[in-house]
């Protein structure tokens, strides 16, 4: 029995281990400047948890082998522990799990301490059940004001948001259904939502953040490569929460403003 | 039970009513507990069984349930999470075991309040029914997770089951908190106020440590839940606002204004956090038990193991935010709560290292409850170590709400502590019922159990790598996920094999109870005080006197002693420790 | 048997015999180890609700506390107003009636005046209770004071009260849900009725146990605990109170 436990103790861990090393099922490219620090600290403190779950589980198996009473009648070897081993062993965990987490502070700081730069490109996006809604403030730089009383999920677009058409910067406003941003320049987001919280996640940008009701939440990021990233949404928000999906597309800065204008152009 | 003289409280009692109904004796009690949670954890396996069939085959229609809708798989998974962490991990170690064998291995004849425990048991059967009941109603139970994050979950039109059914969901919840402040009161004045002389609380065998911290952490955190449940009743039907904000459901005005989701989170995960603990704590404290009983040997560090659990304890009040980084909350807190977050991973390393400790210079016995105890150990590991990866916030970017989140908790609470729970049913069998299980039956289900729930779980983290959202009721309208399905398909198949090994189990468990090998008093060799006392117990434990208590729990192996165990009544050993 | 004083603790020789000698246990004891009746006797029990009184006022308060953050929180949270680009505030305070809940104060405070009066009447009763089983000795007949009865009847008229103090919050148009601090004044006093309802529940059960003339010794550790719960009742209202008037 004990040989049996640490064979499947022992093939459990090479498995596992080996789908993680192998990356079969992982991260999806990285397409944000972001995405390099936060997969160099994925890959740290898989590294350091990796070596920690290897050695631990290959020692539990081992043990239970060696040390199985095999009919000698000898003891076990009578000890109550090691005041010494204790503290070192708390030193050295403290030390590794304490540190692994300093590491990755400064990435958390860039991220999330400081608030978009001028000059960003702003998007404001809205959460309801269960789709996804875009906005660009226009030509004015100004969002228009939205009212809780004129939003009609039914209408989509403006109507969906509840654009107030009494204010004269609600004209100009580009409401869309797929968020368009140009590469290599920072975009500043505006997390909203309608009802319940949803969040906003793309996996591709390395990027996650609640929409919560009644906040309006800033965040940034920068795409820095073209192409096309699927949204899902990951916060429980109702039956639909499973399809509540959207798309980012990441186009050169031509294409984008190109793009924007004649969005805008249809305002007019 | 053994009709008994006792100049206590209560003598033995007579009639069905008494003994086996609205019975005063802890052990009836703790059995009572034991098997609501037996039938709770059939519910929560057969709702995630189903949920496992709607995720891979999602138009499929079942045998007379018909077609499984999203809104009802969100209703199987919220009420599946909600059964199995109150009614099976709160209940089963603690006011299952915890009641059973508290006051005997502290030397005590009964709990400190016999009526009270009673009625928390009589209480949370209730909780259950109405539970239970919210699939009855119209609407069906609630699909805003166990978690019920407002507003999804403040507001009754925020989707199907949002109505009658979340109602009772909270009022199930409110019930069982009352019940189990009505446990902790018991167990912690029970361990404070009746250990029997020589029992101080550094013999205290690691069992009772878990058994008494748990209590302390349901003390503080069971009134939190409680008054979460009040503010969320009140919102969802009088009209106040402590969640909801100003918004619209459906195009329609909620008719709140100025609440805040945010303080749901808070509130809830002020209790949330330490609940996980007290699920697992337990489960720590039997492992220990087991793991020294089998290996003969003294388990390693025990003072070291009293404190880490003390600092489990302490911390886990002190990190609920790493549920919330990417909520809205201020990153400054995400912070502070992800340091706090990395050092509660050291006491449980800590213990880890012990249980190494002690298998190191064994001479290991594989019973079944051993068997159980190193699985324990095992995947206590492996569900740990994905905690450093939630743990930075950095990182929660990408795996928040994914099935990375899924993987680390069933491996730690709905594997490990249910390891905890076998190892325990197993350990303590011939104690409760006084005959053994068939041990050949349960290696099978110990390997069913092993090498299934690794399958499982395992595989949720890679999903999580690869960004698979939680809570999604199919995988077909998202296309990054479709390449994951192969991974779902191997978790749903592996589910069914692990599930119909539970079966076995309670075969074992049933026909063992009736016709398994009569135990006798001591069949483990163990030390502590419930295997110095008569199969099954008397109605007062000790037989009318007092035990006193001249050795620590742990003494196995002892040199020069006759035999290689020391019961915690024996002589006083001449190395006094 | 055991003194009476304010603390009741079994006698010394009990709890400090064999604690530290080695001597192996005798087997089928109970032949008069007094350890088996120290569990069972009147100080024991008492000692050990008073623990379990202690333990529980732990969650109450954390029940209370979480209240307390909770409006902490919602007084200072913005939110966004109706156009959604402005963060405000929209706590208001509510014009409590502090009259009627100062009278209520007082009633209280006089209910555990009244209380501990009994406290203490029950506590002597059981000491004297061995005495009455001596023939030869008379008690005398003088009726005691009604000091536990008086305490029901003040407790009902600190609810009837705060019942007022709702209504009159209602007639000038504070409900439940006419704004935050309202909701919290309704939600802190109502929980703490709740409370001391069950605290009145409590005293009926020690008036009936009396009336029925079982032992004196369950009702009076009840009385005791009930004692104690009241008076914690008491100072949590204060400090509910002190929360809306100055913090409100």
């Amino acid at each position: 029995m004990g040989l049996g436990l640490l064979c499947v103790i022992w093939l459990i861990t090479l498995l596992s281990s080996y789908f993680f090393i192998a990356k079969k099922w992982w991260l999806p490219v990285g397409a944000s400047a972001s995405a390099a620090a936060i997969d160099h600290q994925f890959a740290v403190t898989y590294v350091i948890v990796g070596v920690v779950f290897v050695v631990a589980q290959m020692a539990l198996g081992f043990l239970v082998w060696k040390y199985r009473a095999d009919g000698s009648t000898g003891r076990a070897g009578y000890s109550h522990g090691s005041t010494k081993l204790e503290i070192l062993w708390t030193t050295l965990t403290i030390i590794l799990f304490v540190g692994l987490n300093l590491i990755g502070s400064p990435i958390w700081a860039a991220e999330r301490f400081r608030p978009a730069v001028d000059g960003a490109t702003r998007v404001e996006v809205t959460g309801m059940q269960f789709a996804w809604y875009f906005r660009y403030p226009g030509p004015d730089g100004k969002f228009g004001a939205t009212r809780p009383e004129l939003e009609d999920p039914s209408a989509g677009g403006e109507g969906a948001l509840g654009l107030d058409p009494k204010d004269p910067s609600s004209k100009d406003d580009v409401v869309t259904g797929v968020m368009e941003v140009p590469v290599d320049r920072e975009v500043e987001l505006i997390l909203r939502a309608h009802d319940v919280i949803h969040s906003f996640f793309v996996p591709a940008l390395r990027f996650k953040q609640d929409a919560v009701p009644g906040l309006a939440i800033h965040m940034h990021f920068t795409p820095i490569q073209i192409g096309t990233y699927e949204i899902a949404c990951a916060e429980l928000c109702g039956l639909g929460h499973y399809k509540m999906h959207g798309v980012v597309k990441v186009v050169s800065q031509n294409e984008f403003d190109q793009w924007l204008a004649a969005r805008e152009a249809d305002k007019q | 039970m053994v009709a008994q003289e006792f100049h206590g409280e209560h003598g033995a009692p007579q009639g069905f009513i008494r003994k086996y109904v609205f019975s005063l004796d802890h052990k009836v009690i703790g059995i009572q507990y034991y098997f609501l949670a037996l039938v709770a954890v059939f519910v929560g396996m057969f709702l995630s069984l189903l949920m496992r069939i709607h995720l891979i085959w999602p138009a499929a229609s079942l045998p007379l349930l018909g077609e499984i809708k999203p809104e009802t798989y969100l209703s199987l998974l919220t009420m599946h999470g909600t059964i199995m962490v109150f009614f099976v991990l709160t209940t089963a170690p603690q006011s299952g075991f915890g009641n059973y064998f508290l006051p005997i291995q502290i030397g005590a004849p009964d709990m400190a309040f016999p009526v009270l425990n009673m009625l928390s048991f009589w209480t949370t059967f209730v909780a259950f029914v109405v539970m239970v009941s919210a699939f009855l109603v119209t609407g069906g139970a609630p699909l805003h997770g166990w978690t019920g994050y407002a507003p999804l979950s403040a507001l009754q039109s925020a989707g199907p089951g949002e109505g009658l059914g979340a109602d009772l969901w909270i009022i199930s919840i409110a019930i069982f908190c009352v019940a189990s402040l009505m446990g902790a009161l018991n167990f912690i004045t029970t361990t404070l106020d009746m250990r029997a002389r020589g029992m101080t609380l550094m013999r205290m065998p690691l069992t009772c440590w878990a058994w008494f911290i748990t209590a302390i952490l349901g003390l503080l955190a069971f009134g939190v839940l409680l008054s979460a449940g009040i503010l969320l009743l009140m919102d969802r039907n009088f009209g106040t606002s402590f969640f909801v904000p100003l918004g619209t459901i459906n195009g329609q005005l909620t008719g709140h204004r100025g609440g805040s989701p945010l303080l749901w989170q808070h509130l809830f995960w002020f209790f949330g956090h330490p609940e996980v603990y007290i699920a697992i704590l337990p489960g720590m404290g039997v492992a220990s038990q087991i793991l020294s009983t089998f290996s003969r040997k003294p388990i390693f560090g025990y003072r070291a193991m009293v404190y880490a659990m003390l600092s489990i304890g302490l911390l886990g009040f002190m990190v609920w935010g790493h549920h919330m980084f990417m909520s809205g909350m201020s990153p400054y807190s995400a912070f502070a709560f992800s340091v706090m977050t990395m050092a509660i991973g050291v006491p449980s390393a800590i213990k880890t290292f012990n249980w190494l400790g002690t298998l190191w210079h064994g001479r290991i016995r594989f019973s079944a409850p051993m068997l159980f105890a190193i699985g324990f150990v095992s995947l206590f590991v492996s569900g740990g170590l994905s905690g450093p990866f939630l743990a930075q916030p950095v990182l929660d970017i990408q795996l928040h709400d994914t099935w990375f989140v899924p993987g680390h908790f069933h491996l730690i609470m709905g594997v490990a502590a249910i390891f905890g729970i076998f190892g325990a049913t197993y350990y303590w069998f011939p104690k409760m019922f006084g005959r053994m299980m068939s041990e050949t039956i349960a290696k099978w289900h110990f390997w069913f159990s092993f090498i299934g729930t690794y399958a499982i779980f395992m595989p949720m983290h890679y999903l999580g790598m690869a960004g698979h959202p939680r809570r999604y009721s199919q995988l077909t309208e998202v296309a990054y996920l479709a390449p994951l399905m192969p991974v779902q398909k191997f978790i749903t198949y592996a589910a069914f094999v692990t599930i119909a090994g539970q079966f076995i189990f309670v075969w074992n468990l049933f026909s063992s109870m009736r016709s398994g090998k009569k135990a006798v008093d001591n069949p483990w060799e163990a030390t502590t005080l419930e295997w110095t006392v008569a199969t099954p117990p008397p109605h007062d434990n000790f037989g009318g006197h007092t035990p006193v208590v001249h050795n620590g729990p742990y003494e196995y192996g002892v040199p020069g002693a006759a035999r290689d165990y020391v019961m915690q009544t024996d002589p006083a050993l001449v190395a006094a420790h | 048997m055991a003194a009476l004083s304010p603390t009741i603790a079994p006698p010394e020789s009990v709890t400090s015999r064999g604690g530290r000698d080695n001597r192996p246990p005798v087997p089928g004891g109970g032949d008069g180890d007094p350890g088996d009746h120290r569990r069972d006797d009147f100080a024991s029990r008492l000692r050990r609700s008073r623990l379990a009184f202690v333990v529980a006022v732990v969650p109450i308060s954390m029940l209370f506390v979480s209240f307390t953050s909770a409006y902490i929180v919602r007084q200072g949270l913005p939110t966004l107003d109706r156009s959604g680009n402005l963060l405000v505030h929209d706590w208001f305070p509510v014009p409590l009636p502090t009259a009627l809940f100062l009278i209520n104060t007082g009633v209280l405070l006089a209910s555990s005046v009244t209380l501990e009066r009994a406290r203490r009447q029950f506590a002597r009763r059981v000491a004297l209770q061995p005495l009455h089983s001596i023939p030869g000795i008379s008690m005398g007949t003088s009726r005691d004071f009604p000091w536990l009865a008086l305490t029901i009847v003040l407790g009902f008229a600190f609810l009837a009260g705060q019942g007022l103090a709702w209504r009159r919050l209602a007639a000038e148009g504070f409900f439940v849900a006419s704004g935050p601090s309202s909701s919290f004044v309704y939600l802190l006093t109502g929980t703490h009725a709740v409370h001391l309802f069950c605290g009145i529940v409590a005293l009926l059960v020690v008036a009936s146990a009396v009336l029925w003339r079982r032992s004196l010794e369950s009702p009076c550790i009840l009385v005791d605990i009930t004692a104690w719960y009241w008076h914690f009742m008491a100072l949590l209202w204060i400090y509910i109170l002190a929360l809306l008037e100055f913090a409100g």
